[in-house]
């Protein structure tokens, strides 16, 4: 009974990543799409447990979850879109997209079957993972990132740097008449261009001075 | 009944046809084109990981966290995009954007 259990837990979490896939895709409402595929990399990081990946699991729940999908559902409801409009026609090339769709399924599926390892690949691993009894997966991976992997890590990190900068970049405007603090400019005011003393002769006006700058 | 490399490739190999088929079905919305583009990329990513652990080889796990990176900094510029394209256009039908020249 105990054997069978990794088995069941793989079927339900691949069942439920494609059919969470599924519907991301024919979903009528973005919404329940964006929420879909929440679900979608739910369950596929439940397939990353199962192949002992904790570290990698938890980061697709933080990342995807938390950041890119809730990005998405963001866009979705700021944007006031008529997504009706957006669906006409949407599925017209089902019959021909679902056809090459099978086929590629087929043909990657039996590539995966008819294929298996060469003899000496277990001579030729680019980073050995420790037994798990002996270091955890988040260590483990640590240990290679911080030496072997640690300029592309660093590269990495640029990337999200650069799409961060990016990303403000191109959303960000500068609205028009918008009242804002200047604060240059009440450090700069001095009294004299704030107020001026005259003497007011009896039965006669005061001129304003201009006003400078 | 083990479950072995053959399996989780297969379950990938789905999860990837079914991201190229989205793309292939909602040509106009480009909001579930990005989520397709990422189902895609979580499929290689199952490859990777079920490679690196089928192996005992960490290298697959640790490309599958660059190439979270890379889809994460993806969908931040094309949403990105997106917003200013909307706020220029006023819609986000795909075949419009030939429109942008410049």
């Amino acid at each position: 009974m105990i054997e069978i259990l990794p088995a069941i837990a793989f079927y339900m979490f691949a069942a439920v990543t494609v059919a969470a896939g599924v519907l991301v895709i024919s979903a009528k409402n973005p919404v329940h799409s964006v929420l879909w595929l929440i679900l979608a990399f739910f369950s596929a990081a439940g397939l990353f447990v199962l192949l002992g990946a904790e570290f990698l699991a938890m980061l697709l729940i933080i990342v995807y979850v938390g950041a890119v999908a809730v990005l998405f559902l963001f866009v979705v409801m700021m944007l006031n879109i008529n997504y009706e409009e957006l669906r006409e026609g949407a599925f017209a090339y089902l019959p021909l997209g679902g056809l090459v769709a099978a086929v590629l399924v087929v043909e990657m599926v039996t590539l995966g079957a008819a294929w298996q390892f060469g003899p000496d690949v277990a001579s030729n691993l680019a980073s050995v993972a420790p037994a798990i009894s002996d270091v955890e997966n988040t260590k483990a991976l640590g240990r290679v990132i911080y030496t072997d992997y640690i300029f592309i890590f660093q590269g990495a990190g640029m990337i999200l740097l650069v799409a961060m900068i990016g990303a403000i970049v191109l959303t960000h405007r500068t609205r028009t008449g918008v009242k804002r603090q200047n604060v240059v400019k009440q450090n700069a005011r001095r009294p004299e261009d704030a107020y001026a003393l005259v003497d007011v002769e009896i039965g006669k006006g005061v001129t304003m001075p201009k006003k400078k700058g | 009944m083990t479950i072995g490399l053959g399996h989780y490739l297969t379950v990938a190999a789905i999860l990837f046809v079914v991201g190229v088929l989205g793309i292939f079905l909602n040509r106009k919305n480009v909001i579930i084109i990005l989520m397709s583009v990422e189902l895609m990329l979580l499929a290689v990513n199952i490859n990777f990981v079920a490679f690196s652990s089928f192996l005992n080889d960490l290298a697959g796990q640790v490309f599958t966290m660059f190439v979270l990176t890379v889809a994460a900094a993806e969908a931040a510029i094309g949403l990105a995009i997106l917003v200013i394209y909307f706020r220029s256009r006023g819609s986000i039908a795909v075949e419009d954007i030939n429109q942008m020249k410049g």
